[in-house]
């Protein structure tokens, strides 16, 4: 049976009607023998007699033979299946799925941007430099710190980077250190860096309040403690208010404090990391400043450290004289390169784009806008829902599924249910303190009419849990595909299509 | 709202924030821009810079200038694609889901390895990775990585800043020889049983096509493991695959297969092995599945690989990596497909043989390396400055100098050339050039 | 839910059978049942020493790892090589066919601190009412409001 309450439905879903349901063909299960969707006429084949034979392959098995058409097609069919930010409201939390402008694909396709080389020598090359600078003094002011490296791809290889920071400057000083804390809030990356960096993972308890204090922090630093990362505001959404007095101990004995900056969409114009005794963080331009999200990627996950910590910073940097940048890569303490070239230089241009289009104000008025809305669905949930902390959240809140629990619907259902209704389910099951966690960040760019039907549809679901369960155990019911069996897929995986595999349904 | 959330003004919102901090949060940057501004200013930075369209490049070394179909651009602009997250709900997610499982096949087909993942973020980054594996997969009595120098040098920073952190890691670097090849015999004499990996690259940076059956043979002997690095893939159209050689581990940079250059970024490395290495592998990876109904569908799978799971014993903290491009160059394969790919492959030959044979009739230069090449090669001048400076009077920027990061071969030049070369611009670089044998 | 009788517990919920100097280890019916589907089970190489108290292996859910704790200490003679291939022999049939390990055991000691099936299911009894606890005063809340 499916009975819908709400009337939230008539909103046109986000995904197409069930007459695209049947599963389209991969690539490999369509097409004909010879055909392509490019030409390009043979060239005298000089180099074939030159390359030895024994260097040759046949022609790649499997590979696709598609004309031009058919691959749009089969591309187009696939975009239907997807939900995006464009499509829907996608209240994921800790991703900050804000609007993603438009003028930022313009601009990072311009061919001043798009068809430049990174091996080309740097006088040719003064206005991505410019840009690059640029950015990076921007980003310096916004989390008050004093350098930057923008090399790291991603926020989890910002966190390696600074941790390597951390292990360089504690080695000089003659000792890196063996253990990272970890609070039991953090993102997953967090202890996974510390492992990739050598350390071991100490992990400390949030209070019952749903922050970390100053006195469990004080109980495990130790000599043998290289930092603590903390995530400000937390995973939970909560301002970490200790973190002045946390900073002071572990300073006191020698150790580093690493700032996880994925919430920084809080903070802008309310306060700035660099004040809170921070040694270095990371910021993920895809969450705080509008990079799309892509499918997963790409990001960028720029790295900003105190003065103490600049001369370990990756190489190249860029410098200005005279008017003109330079590239230098003579700093003999640098922990050398994380990655190729300049780091995600597309992603870059468009965060840049962003940060000026809104200019300070702009930027301010985003964390304001972020927190109150975070802050009136927090509200307006709290009938049906039970929120996991009760005071006021920053830019996302909690709620957990204990009210359902006894109609036996728990979290996942629910999440599966608001697919029903058009939306993208908030993170679920994060962070890990929380029990069926419901983690809900709309950010500053929904307008209340959205925030309402959102929470109207929640509160449906809630209803339905009592009166009807089945119809959301059961869930998603108008989706091109149902509940994936997902133990199947772990237990005998298929990665890859072969020819002797079963086609379409 | 405010009504609703029972306060006065958004201030109170974070009243508990200390006031010390409240008050220094000021930002100051200069206010916002209309967008007419901001394209604006953004047009003149970038027309600072000089393109492959209007001035004539020379350039790989990792990043390659190809044609890239129309179509390419169409698919991934497309806001399903480029504005949805990570695919955490399959349900809603099999637009992306589908095209990363046809993309790990496809990648899987290029490089004749039994799985793939989802992609990483880099070629330099996949070079990392793939040594981490290794160190998952060997016994802890083997802990050196035996790195050939002619493999490309950003990726063998990286390896080494990745490597440093790690306590029981030793990194040795192999020579290469006359033929611009890893020295095979340096390579077999330091193999031993202590050896975890050796890390070539296929291509190798100065473009040489090495010959990976006498190295294997030596991993084999040794129980090492044989890690392949392409960053330009596109090779692989043409070349025996890494899989056919035996490869354990087969890593590169993807951004030649349909991404643009963007000085360097985004591209994606991508990343394949055998099936009987599935749970040490890195990174995302789609599944094939049923629903409820017995529908086909794909989900991420093997999470507990991954670090939202298994926090500090993942294999990876990977977490956004560089999906859309990977989408763009599955775009790319498909238009291509088997024909395409082997043409544009056989074309990046043929050009960049012809302009080596023209070059090297110019007195000023002379090869370098005897190796057979794909589409790179490298060249040696009598005065690499003037030509360097005569070249850019003329736009031109004729290949890579090598000085930087190989001191004895500060007179050299890693020249690439592929099908975006027309035949004009070659001989206006041999013109360039000219006939004087000095200066 | 079933507590056999010949077995020994551990608070971790492993069950243990011991056969003269040997133990079969593997994880209780109430431990499958709270991981769900088991897709994957990581288990020692024989001839391994376990310790007593630390992770021998590990069992894997779709979305959870959870490590297995040896309840005693020894050397391993046979690791059930079903499991790699069939992991939700588990789920079927975990004191029977899903077992894990089979030790010799280095102390006999080691078993005192082990629970008997009626000690295990008060053990079970007790966690579950936990859990029932929290929904009854749920209950008691939404009749109050009522």
């Amino acid at each position: 049976m499916r009975e819908r309450r709400s009337n939230v439905l008539s909103e046109s879903s986000a995904i197409k009607p069930q007459s695209e349901a049947s599963a389209p063909r991969l690539l490999f299960e369509s097409g004909s023998p010879g055909r392509s969707g490019f030409y390009w006429p043979a060239e005298r084949e000089k180099g074939q007699t030159t390359i030895p034979g024994e260097f040759l392959r046949e022609d790649i098995p499997g590979f696709p033979e598609l004309g031009e058409l058919e691959v749009l097609r089969h591309f187009t069919r696939l975009s239907h299946r997807n939900f995006a930010i464009e499509s829907q409201f996608y209240p994921l939390g800790s991703c900050t799925m804000k609007y993603n402008p438009k003028v930022n694909e313009v601009v990072a396709r311009l061919p001043g941007f798009a068809q430049i080389h990174p091996l080309a020598p740097i006088e040719i090359l003064q206005g991505a430099m410019e840009l690059l600078y640029d950015l990076e003094r921007i980003l310096i002011e916004i989390s008050g710190m004093d350098c930057i490296s923008l090399q790291p791809s991603a926020g989890a290889q910002g966190e390696l980077t600074g941790l390597m920071l951390i292990r360089a400057c504690l080695t000089e000083k003659g000792n890196p250190r063996k253990k990272i804390i970890v609070p039991d809030t953090a993102h997953g990356t967090n202890p996974a860096s510390s492992t990739l960096c050598g350390y071991d993972v100490v992990q400390i308890s949030s209070t019952a309040r749903g922050v970390i204090d100053t006195a469990t922090v004080a109980k495990v630093m130790a000599e043998d403690v290289a930092a603590i990362m903390i995530t400000n505001p937390n995973t939970l959404g909560l301002f970490e208010r200790d973190i002045e007095a946390i900073a002071a101990v572990v300073h006191q004995k020698g150790g580093l404090v690493y700032l996880d900056g994925a919430n920084l969409n809080a903070l802008m114009g309310v306060a700035k990391p660099g004040h809170m005794g921070v040694d270095v963080l990371h910021m993920n331009l895809h969450k705080t400043f509008s990079t799309p999200h892509g499918g997963g990627g790409p990001g960028a996950g720029p790295v900003a450290v105190k003065e103490g910590l600049s001369e370990y910073l990756p190489v190249p940097r860029i410098v200005k004289q005279n008017d003109k940048f330079e590239l230098l890569e003579n700093y003999p303490k640098s922990i050398g390169r994380v990655r190729s070239f300049f780091g995600n230089f597309g992603i870059l241009v468009r965060a840049y784009t962003y940060i000026i289009s809104l200019g300070r104000e702009g930027l301010e008025e985003s964390s304001r806008m972020a927190l109150l809305n975070a802050n009136y669905i927090r509200k307006k949930l709290e009938k049906g829902y039970q929120i996991a902390y009760g005071e006021p959240c920053m830019h996302e809140c909690i709620f957990t599924d204990r009210l359902q629990h006894k109609y036996g619907v728990n979290t996942l259902d629910i999440a599966k249910r608001l697919l029903d209704y058009g939306f993208h389910p908030p993170t679920i099951y994060f962070p890990l303190v929380v029990s069926g966690a419901l983690m809900i960040e709309p950010t500053e760019t929904e307008t209340p009419e959205m925030l309402d039907a959102f929470v109207e549809a929640m509160l449906a679901i809630a209803q339905e849990a009592k009166e009807n369960p089945d119809v959301v155990k059961n869930a998603p019911h108008s989706t091109p595909v149902k509940r994936l069996d997902e133990a199947r897929a772990a237990r005998k995986p298929i990665l890859r299509w072969d020819p002797g595999q079963g086609g379409a349904e | 709202m405010l009504r609703t959330i029972g306060i006065g003004s958004i201030e109170e919102l974070y009243q508990h924030i200390p006031e010390t901090l409240r008050n220094r949060a000021k930002i100051e940057l200069p206010g916002g821009l209309t967008e007419l501004a901001v394209r604006r200013r953004l047009a003149a930075l970038a027309s600072n810079n000089a393109t492959a369209t209007d001035w004539s490049f020379f350039l790989g070394g990792g990043i390659y200038h190809h044609f890239i179909p129309s179509a390419v651009d169409t698919v991934i602009s497309r806001s399903e694609f480029a504005t949805s997250y990570t695919p955490y709900q399959p349900e809603v997610s099999q637009g992306t889901l589908q095209a990363l499982f046809e993309y790990q096949t496809l990648i899987c087909q290029l490089t004749g390895m039994e799985i793939s993942n989802a992609g990483v973020y880099d070629g330099a980054s996949a070079a990392a990775e793939a040594v981490l594996m290794s160190r998952r997969i060997q016994p802890m009595s083997r802990r050196r990585v035996l790195m050939s120098r002619a493999l490309h040098p950003h990726y063998r920073a990286v390896i080494t800043t990745y490597l440093r952190n790690l306590d029981d890691m030793q990194l040795d670097e192999i020579p290469f020889d006359a033929s611009g090849a890893t020295d095979v015999t340096e390579l077999t004499r330091k193999l031993d049983h202590q050896s975890m990996c050796v890390i070539v690259g296929y291509p190798n940076f100065f473009g040489i096509i090495e010959n990976l059956a006498p190295i294997q043979t030596a991993c084999a002997g040794k129980g090492a493991q044989l890690v392949i690095v392409t960053p330009e893939p596109l090779a692989l159209g043409l070349l025996k695959p890494p899989g056919a050689w035996g490869a354990d581990i087969a890593v590169g940079e993807g951004q030649s297969l349909g991404v643009p250059m963007t000085l360097g970024g985004p591209g994606f490395g991508f990343f394949a092995s055998q099936k009987k290495f599935v749970r040490s592998l890195p990174g995302r990876l789609v599944g094939e599945t049923v629903d409820t109904e017995g529908r086909r569908g794909f989900v991420l799978t093997l999470a507990t690989r991954e670090q939202h799971i298994r926090r500090e014993k993942a294999t990876s903290n990977i977490c956004t990596s560089q999906t859309l491009c990977t989408l763009a160059s599955t775009v790319f394969m498909s238009l291509l497909g088997k024909s395409g790919i082997r043409r544009l492959a056989e074309v990046n030959v043929s050009r960049a043989h012809d302009a080596r044979d023209r070059l090297v009739s110019r007195p000023q230069l002379e090869a370098c390396f005897s190796g057979a090449f794909f589409n790179e090669f490298v060249l040696r001048a009598r005065n690499l400055e003037s030509l360097l400076q005569r070249c850019a009077a003329a736009r031109i920027v004729p290949g890579v100098p090598l000085g930087q990061w190989y001191p004895e071969l500060d007179d050299c030049l890693l020249i690439c050339v592929t099908e975006m070369n027309e035949r004009e611009e070659i001989e206006r670089l041999v013109g360039v050039i000219g006939d004087q044998t000095s200066v | 839910m079933e507590f056999p009788e010949g077995l020994k517990y551990s608070k971790e919920h492993e069950w243990v059978l011991v056969e003269g100097n040997t133990a079969t280890i593997g994880i209780t019916e109430f431990a499958q049942e709270e991981l769900g589907d088991i897709v994957y089970v990581e288990l020692p190489e024989v001839g391994e020493k376990v310790v007593k108290d630390d992770p021998f292996g590990a069992v894997e859910s779709v979305k959870a790892v959870s490590d297995v704790y040896a309840p005693v200490g020894g050397t391993v003679l046979e690791v059930n090589d079903v499991l790699p291939d069939n992991p939700e022999t588990i789920n079927d049939d975990p004191y029977g066919d899903g077992w894990m390990i089979r030790v010799e055991m280095t102390d006999e000691e080691d078993l005192k601190d082990l629970m008997t099936a009626e000690e295990y299911a008060e053990y079970v009894e007790q966690q579950k009412e936990d859990e029932d606890e929290e929904e009854e005063e749920d209950e008691a809340e939404d009749e109050e409001e009522k």
